[in-house]
């Protein structure tokens, strides 16, 4: 090619891209405001200009403060705060955080025996379920961590639904494919739960845009994460991606003080997770006391109207502890002590809470409590015996599911280990699978 | 992690590559359409992939179309006036967060709207890896089918440029193949390029189109106007032969082409061409018969040789067509190394290599 040829090419691919970057740079200076009769800086239009030097500093913050209706002793502190629940729900709240907390222990305990593989209690976090999930619609699609199973029983999971998961039988819905506590149901809008922290933070962001864009869309998306997947990238991506795109999304932060044995002061250094929104983020923000079960639920209301109404996103930072272990996996005497934990079992416990609150009204009783808890305990045991007991789904199901049709590779394998178990049956555990 | 300058400079360097065919390493050979196809347009890659979008976000109201600098039109002119045509909540930019685009796009195909996701380059797919292979693929299968994402697709640039160098050249094809429950796909050129994109689309699975980027501009083909599906999972034998088989997919069909065509006026020798097209699932059945026909078999990839998909077609074919083997196959792919700068003329399975590595087979 002749050199000329070439700088003619060269020439007017130049012009090309020079006529691209002013359509570029129009559309920047069509919004531009000035300050002070200057172009303002495309990054920070809204930012003042100072002539001494200053580094901002975090003191320079004070922290988020902590929202809650009731004091420790179950007063309620505004009355104007009080949300005025009736009875009704009161008791329901109160009964379903009986329930997760009672079948946690027994669930625990059944793990402890080595019945099933792995479990993960609630204790401590209830009244950051029960409370937030009161103050939803069942069309509300939920996005959880892994702990938030108190959302499941607001919703009407049965208990013979998580036991049936946990021995993965095949009752169970997700097909005894995953670990025990990874819940789903299509039925109750909870998508299901995956073990990789914090990647259903953006897909909650995703499904709220997409929610956002169906005609008189009135649903919005809870998305449930621990302080410590707060670190994780998908976490930066999700608020930064609900906040420009605009999405109906609610963050609700379990900040339980822990993430496994890393305190939440090695997690990072800012003002917890409600720090981040409003000013690195633009989200609108509330801070909450998690053992409250009425200041969450008054919260998560009041997110859940604005979410709807501005299609923007919010962060909900429930402040709780994490009275459990990590997971059965886990003593966590290791990193701290039994005081401390005992100290959030007693006086700060959310289920003891309300059950103050519910004396003062006049609307406990003990003996229905103890009523109550030994149904419970009675129905979980004997649903763990007919749980385990449940054959476990047909071992050909392995292959199904990877896509929505059976591949021919996956045929092809599926029949090569049919006639491997064929040939070799005594080495498999044949009886306890569905034929 | 990368500057639009560079896309800039980049979509400029493919301009004249389309122009300079003596600086790229293959030359293009053009689909074929069956005869009678009437409504054609003439159109390059980049134009029939906007085509095919075009019609996919006028065929279903509710899909969307994102990622970095979509709205403008994308770095590679994609989605050129589909935000004035859809409106800018249906085609919109993302924040530059590949494992948030990736993310954000399974939330969306779980509520069964339709995602088409771009990446910006192959080489930046890598943050958003957890995103694809532990969520998006797993999705079905771990939720027992109560949730899945398969209304959604990848659309990721790929492959060797010119002077991409590390970060603008890879073929990341392999890294995916090893997941069960995406499809992954590579279309050779424009018709197919539409084809295959409208199929991932309609598609209940997952799907990952990996578009070779120097065939953007460079190939020019008679695409239908309306709207069509190719098939998933399905090879296409480009030409008959039967001495030797060559296998490969994307630009590197294109190497592979014009060997056959040396092969046949130097060597005499008859090459039986195929494009993989699909690398997940692919196509057994039409390799094996070609290989078992032959006994010979070429296998070419831009990616690394160890661990490239080559590896994995090379095994299945010494497998099933042992008895019916002449020679071992070879594969003749890029060097493992980086994609490297100045260097790109001498990683590059060229059609030189791959014509030294056919004279072996042969005279095995």
């Amino acid at each position: 090619m002749s050199f000329l040829r070439k700088s003619v090419q060269l020439f007017n691919a130049a012009k090309q891209n020079t006529r691209m970057l002013s359509g570029v740079q129009r559309s920047y200076s069509a919004g531009v405001k000035t300050v002070d009769d200057r172009y303002a800086f495309p990054g920070a239009r809204d930012a003042s200009f100072v002539n001494n030097l200053k580094l901002t500093m975090p003191e320079d913050y004070a922290p988020i403060p902590i929202y809650r209706v009731m004091d420790r002793d179950g007063y309620v502190l505004n009355e104007q705060e009080d949300p005025q629940l009736s009875q009704e729900v009161v008791e329901k709240m109160f009964r379903d955080m009986l329930l997760l907390s009672t079948m946690d222990k027994i669930l625990y305990e059944s793990q402890r025996q080595g019945r099933i593989s792995f479990y993960m209690t609630n204790f401590g976090e209830e009244a950051s379920h029960i409370g937030s999930a009161a103050a939803l619609e069942m069309r509300d699609v939920i996005y959880g961590q892994y702990r938030e199973a108190g959302v499941l029983v607001w919703r009407g999971f049965r208990i013979d639904q998580f036991i049936d998961q946990c021995y993965g039988n095949d009752d169970d819905l997700g097909r005894g494919k995953q670990m025990p506590v990874h819940y789903g149901s299509k039925e109750l809008n909870f998508v299901t739960i995956s073990s990789p922290l914090s990647t259903q933070i953006p897909q909650a962001v995703g499904a709220a845009y997409a929610l956002k864009r169906k005609p008189n869309n009135d649903s919005c998306v809870v998305c449930y994460f621990g302080e410590g997947a707060a670190s994780e990238g998908d976490a930066h991506a999700a608020f930064n991606f609900a906040a420009t795109l605009e999405c109906p999304v609610i963050f609700f932060c379990r900040n339980n003080g822990f993430a496994i044995s890393t305190p939440s002061n090695e997690q990072y250094r800012g003002d917890g997770i409600a720090g981040r929104g409003p000013m690195g983020y633009g989200i609108a923000t509330v801070r909450v006391d998690g053992t409250d079960v009425f200041a969450v639920y008054n919260a998560m209301k009041r997110a859940r109207e604005y979410v709807l109404r501005e299609n923007k996103p919010v962060v909900l930072e429930a402040l709780a502890y994490r009275v459990s272990h990590h997971s059965t996996s886990d003593d966590s005497t290791a990193y701290r002590s039994a005081e401390e934990i005992e100290m959030w079992n007693t006086l700060e416990h959310p289920i003891s809470k309300l059950k103050s609150y519910m004396v003062h009204k006049g609307w406990f009783n003990e003996k229905e409590e103890t009523e109550f808890v030994s149904g419970v305990r009675k129905q979980v045991l004997k649903q763990i015996a007919i749980s385990e007991k449940k054959l476990k789904p047909n071992w050909r199901e392995m292959f199904e599911g990877v896509y929505a049709d059976m591949p021919k590779h996956l045929l092809k394998q599926q029949r090569e280990l049919e006639q491997h178990v064929e040939a070799h049956k005594q080495h498999y555990p044949l009886k306890s699978f569905k034929q | 992690m990368k500057v639009s300058s560079l896309a800039r400079g980049l979509l400029s360097a493919i301009k004249l590559n389309a122009r300079c065919s003596t600086r790229s390493h293959f030359t293009y050979y053009p689909t074929k359409l069956a005869e009678g196809t009437h409504d054609v347009q003439k159109m390059n890659m980049f134009q029939a992939i906007n085509n095919a979008m075009d019609l996919a976000l006028e065929q279903d109201s509710s899909a969307l179309l994102f990622g970095e600098d979509v709205g403008f039109g994308g770095v590679f002119r994609c989605s050129m006036n589909l935000r004035d045509k859809y409106g800018k909540d249906r085609v919109f930019n993302t924040p530059l967060c590949e494992q948030g685009i990736a993310g954000f796009a399974i939330g969306v195909a779980n509520t069964g709207t339709t995602a088409i996701a771009e990446i910006q380059f192959a080489d930046y797919i890598f943050p958003s890896f957890d995103q694809i292979v532990n969520e998006a693929a797993k999705y079905r299968y771990r939720s027992g089918g109560l949730f899945d994402c398969g209304s959604l697709t990848f659309r990721v640039p790929c492959g060797a440029v010119g002077h991409g160098a590390l970060y603008h050249s890879q073929s990341p094809e392999a890294y995916f193949a090893h997941t069960p429950g995406l499809r992954v796909v590579i279309p050779r050129g424009p018709i197919k390029a539409k084809g295959l994109l409208l199929a991932c689309i309609k598609d209940p699975n997952p799907c990952i189109m990996f578009e070779p980027k120097t065939l953007y501009r460079a190939a020019v083909e008679d695409v239908p106007v309306e709207s069509y599906a190719d098939d998933l999972g399905k090879c296409d034998i480009l030409r008959e032969g039967k001495d030797i088989t060559l296998i490969g997919w994307g630009t590197q069909i294109h190497v592979l082409l014009e060997v056959a065509d040396l092969a046949k006026k130097e060597l005499d020798i008859d090459c039986e061409v195929i494009d993989l097209v699909s690398v997940l699932p692919w196509d057994t059945q039409t390799i094996c018969n070609s290989a078992n026909k032959t006994g010979r078999v070429l296998i070419a990839h831009e990616a690394p040789f160890t661990q490239g998909f080559g590896s994995e077609l090379a095994a299945y074919i010494q497998e099933k067509c042992f008895l019916r083997l002449e020679a071992p196959i070879k594969r003749v792919t890029g060097w493992d190394t980086p994609f490297p700068h100045v260097f790109e003329p001498f990683y590059l399975p060229d059609k030189h290599r791959c014509l030294a590595a056919l004279k072996e087979i042969i005279n095995y």
